[in-house]
């Protein structure tokens, strides 16, 4: 079974990093850019594992792991301020988010 | 005994500490006692150290108490006693501390007693200080210690306009010598790393360096130490051009007239000439000068003191022409003939001062001697005592500033140099008169001041009049340690000083022998002289004349008269020629140097500050994505520099 090439796999990742980072520019709901968010961090993963089968070694997928505990925690503390916020303001719309300027 | 000489200018110091931080409950009667126990125990413990050193055989004494390291600099805080400041010592302590007595009684009714003494005891600490330390730096620190204690004592009275403009006045004027001074020092160490008089005076000796000043020329380091020195004592000791803060400074309390600006502090230029001796006589062009200057300050000041008619006025130029005689002697070589007049002026000037500072305590303030008149009435010993006084400096003999004058008149015969001595015996006839005329103003004829004054007349307490006694006698007497040849086989004094006056090459200075007929003719052309003053004196101001007789003399010659009034207008000629240009140099700093360019470097900073966060704080939407974006722009910044940069 000959190897998938590398550059197919940071290609890929190159996509969805895009992808994601479009759409946290883009969105308006909190909840989508935290999904673009979510989709940016694993480009980032991909790019790591891929790089760590190609190189044989296992820093990048450990490093994989810790980005997913990351990830885990940056959602639940970032739900935790939407729904905080909801319950405030009925919206999360963040572009009604904008009381702290000039 | 001599163990404890340090203790000498510190008790003084502990006097004014004690009086000055803690005196503010002391009832005045502590006051006054700490005030003048002080100097005192100052006086005794200086007597004592006196007689033991004059008992010893060694020519000098050293006590170091620390020594002040910072780096190569090594400078010991330490303390000389050689004939030259055993004489200063004896005067200092003797004379300040009748000076405090009096004070005790003069400054009675003021306000600001006990500031006044602790004024005065630093002083004292600063002057002794002075003169008993074994090198320049110390003599420095009391030099500029008797500067700040005189501006201090000059704006006393310093709810009044004129005291503090004139202690500010004698402040600056004494700041331009003192830069002088330490140039001078700077340029001693520099050359043998050290400051010390018996260290670096025979050095200089030994190796006559060169300076060289770019664009001027070079001179003998002798003469550029020498010259920097002499122009240090201009500002202490109130010589032409620096001698315009003296007559200013009368604004003080009239026992600080005569204790620092007529007994002590305005000698202490002389003292470093004196002190400084081994380099004058290598700088002979120097001395010259200092001749030179010395002789005409002496008949300048004179001139003025002719006309003035304010009391304390009179006798601050007589100050300023006495000292002008003293550069005068030691300008010639005659070193000895200097401190000596130094002693004798230091006697019966402070005797002088006292005196009018008694007539002006029974005037209630007036110092205008048109005011006054027939004051032998009411206050006799202040009359015998002041004309005691005015016939010492004068130069009657058997009194104390005949002997000193003589001796410089002949000091400047035996050299040869005819001007110099003409002009000093001009300003000695010069001398005899307006002293007379103030003697005949104040004490003799009828009284001319109003009847509420003449109600107020009184002779002063004891106090005040104890010490005009004691001084008076010192106005006589103190002129006969150092008799005349004519007179003495030995001049006491003289021998006194030997140690001190160095002789390069084995030759004393300036003792040029002359035969005792030129000696007993010079001599008595002095004394003629004198009573020609005295009688000139006497039949314009004697009998009940006042100030009328005198008046029609200086309407004959009006613009002369005028010229001396307003002193030859040298403060108005100063004001113009370097006040102003400095004000407006000055203003120019502060308007367009200090408030345009620095000031408004400073706001433009702000400005441009102010400005960035006005024009920046439009990035600030509150809109996350708008940060998300920035963050994003950022990062792509970031690795597109990692990656090409």
């Amino acid at each position: 079974m000959s190897a998938v090439p590398i550059s197919w796999y940071l290609l890929l990742s190159a996509v969805l990093f895009g992808i994601g980072a479009i759409g946290a520019l883009t969105r308006r709901n909190g909840i989508s850019i935290f999904l673009s968010v979510e989709l940016m961090l694993n480009a980032a993963n991909l790019t790591l594992v891929a790089y760590a089968r190609q190189l044989g070694s296992h820093t990048g997928q450990v490093i994989v792991f810790f980005v997913m505990a990351v990830a885990a925690a940056e959602a639940a503390v970032g739900l935790a301020l939407f729904i905080a916020v909801f319950r405030q303001r009925h919206t999360i719309d963040v572009n009604r988010m904008n009381l702290m300027r000039w | 005994m001599l163990q404890l000489l340090w203790l000498i200018p510190i008790l003084p110091f502990l006097g004014a500490a004690i009086n000055g931080v803690l005196g503010k409950k002391f009832p005045k009667p502590l006051v006054t006692a700490v005030a003048l126990g002080a100097p005192f125990l100052s006086l005794l413990l200086a007597l004592g150290c006196l007689w033991e050193f004059s008992q010893g055989s060694q020519d000098s004494f050293e006590l170091t108490k620390y020594m002040w390291t910072t780096g190569d600099l090594s400078i010991p805080v330490a303390f000389l006693l050689d004939h030259l400041s055993a004489v200063m010592l004896f005067i200092i302590t003797f004379v300040g501390f009748l000076i405090h007595v009096y004070s005790v009684g003069y400054m009675a009714h003021e306000e600001g007693y006990r500031r006044y003494f602790a004024y005065l005891n630093l002083f004292m600490c600063a002057m002794l200080l002075l003169v008993l330390g074994n090198n320049y730096l110390v003599m420095f620190v009391g030099w500029e210690g008797v500067g700040l204690c005189s501006y201090l004592l000059i704006g006393f009275y310093y709810d009044q306009p004129f005291p503090p403009y004139a202690g500010k006045k004698a402040f600056i004027v004494n700041r331009i010598g003192d830069f002088a001074f330490l140039v001078g020092m700077f340029a001693l160490f520099a050359n043998f790393g050290s400051l010390t008089y018996q260290d670096v005076l025979p050095k200089i000796v030994a190796n006559p360096g060169l300076v060289t000043i770019p664009y001027v020329g070079s001179f003998s380091l002798a003469s550029f130490v020498a010259l920097c020195f002499f122009i240090g004592a201009m500002g202490k000791s109130a010589q032409i051009p620096l001698y315009v803060w003296l007559p200013d400074a009368m604004a003080g309390p009239t026992p600080v007239s005569a204790l620092i600006h007529a007994a002590t502090m305005v000698t202490a230029g002389v003292y470093m000439v004196v002190r400084s001796n081994a380099i004058y006589q290598l700088a002979p062009g120097v001395s010259l000068f200092v001749a030179v200057i010395g002789a005409l300050t002496a008949i300048f000041a004179a001139t003025i003191g002719i006309a003035q008619t304010d009391i304390k006025k009179v006798l601050a130029y007589s100050t300023v022409s006495q000292l002008g005689y003293m550069f005068l002697a030691a300008g010639l070589g005659a070193y000895s003939a200097a401190l000596f007049h130094v002693m004798t002026h230091a006697f019966f000037k402070a005797l002088l001062f006292l005196g009018s500072g008694s007539v002006i305590h029974a005037m209630s303030g007036d110092q205008d001697m048109d005011h006054m008149g027939g004051l032998k009435k009411w206050m006799p010993i202040t009359r015998w005592t002041y004309l005691i006084g005015t016939l010492a400096i004068a130069g009657i003999p058997g009194f104390a500033g005949f002997f000193s004058k003589d001796e410089i008149l002949h000091a400047a015969a035996a050299n040869g140099q005819w001007i110099l001595w003409a002009v000093g015996l001009i300003t000695a006839g010069m001398t005899a008169f307006y002293m007379f005329r103030s003697y005949y103003l104040t004490f003799e004829g009828e009284f001319r001041g109003t009847h509420e004054q003449e109600h107020h007349l009184h002779e002063s307490p004891p106090s005040m009049t104890i010490p005009l006694c004691i001084l008076a006698v010192g106005a006589v007497v103190s002129g006969w340690v150092g008799l005349p040849k004519l007179v003495s086989a030995v001049n006491h004094f003289h021998h006194w000083l030997e140690p001190v006056i160095a002789s390069p090459g084995g030759v004393s200075p300036a003792e040029h022998e002359m035969g005792s007929g030129a000696e007993a003719g010079l001599i008595a052309i002095a004394v003629l002289v004198a009573v020609a003053g005295w009688l000139a004196a006497r039949s314009a101001y004697g009998g009940n004349k006042g100030l009328a007789t005198g008046n029609a003399w200086a309407a004959r010659i009006p613009v002369l008269h005028r010229l001396l009034l307003n002193k030859w207008y040298v403060d108005e000629i100063y004001d113009v020629l370097i006040v102003r240009p400095l004000a407006a140099l000055s203003r120019f700093f502060w308007k367009a140097i200090d408030t345009f360019v620095i000031d408004g470097a400073i706001n433009a900073g702000a400005f441009l500050t102010e400005l960035t966060g006005d024009v920046g704080r439009f990035t600030t939407t509150g809109n996350v994505r708008n940060y998300a974006l920035y963050f994003f722009l950022g990062v792509i910044l970031l690795f597109w520099w990692v990656a090409f940069g």
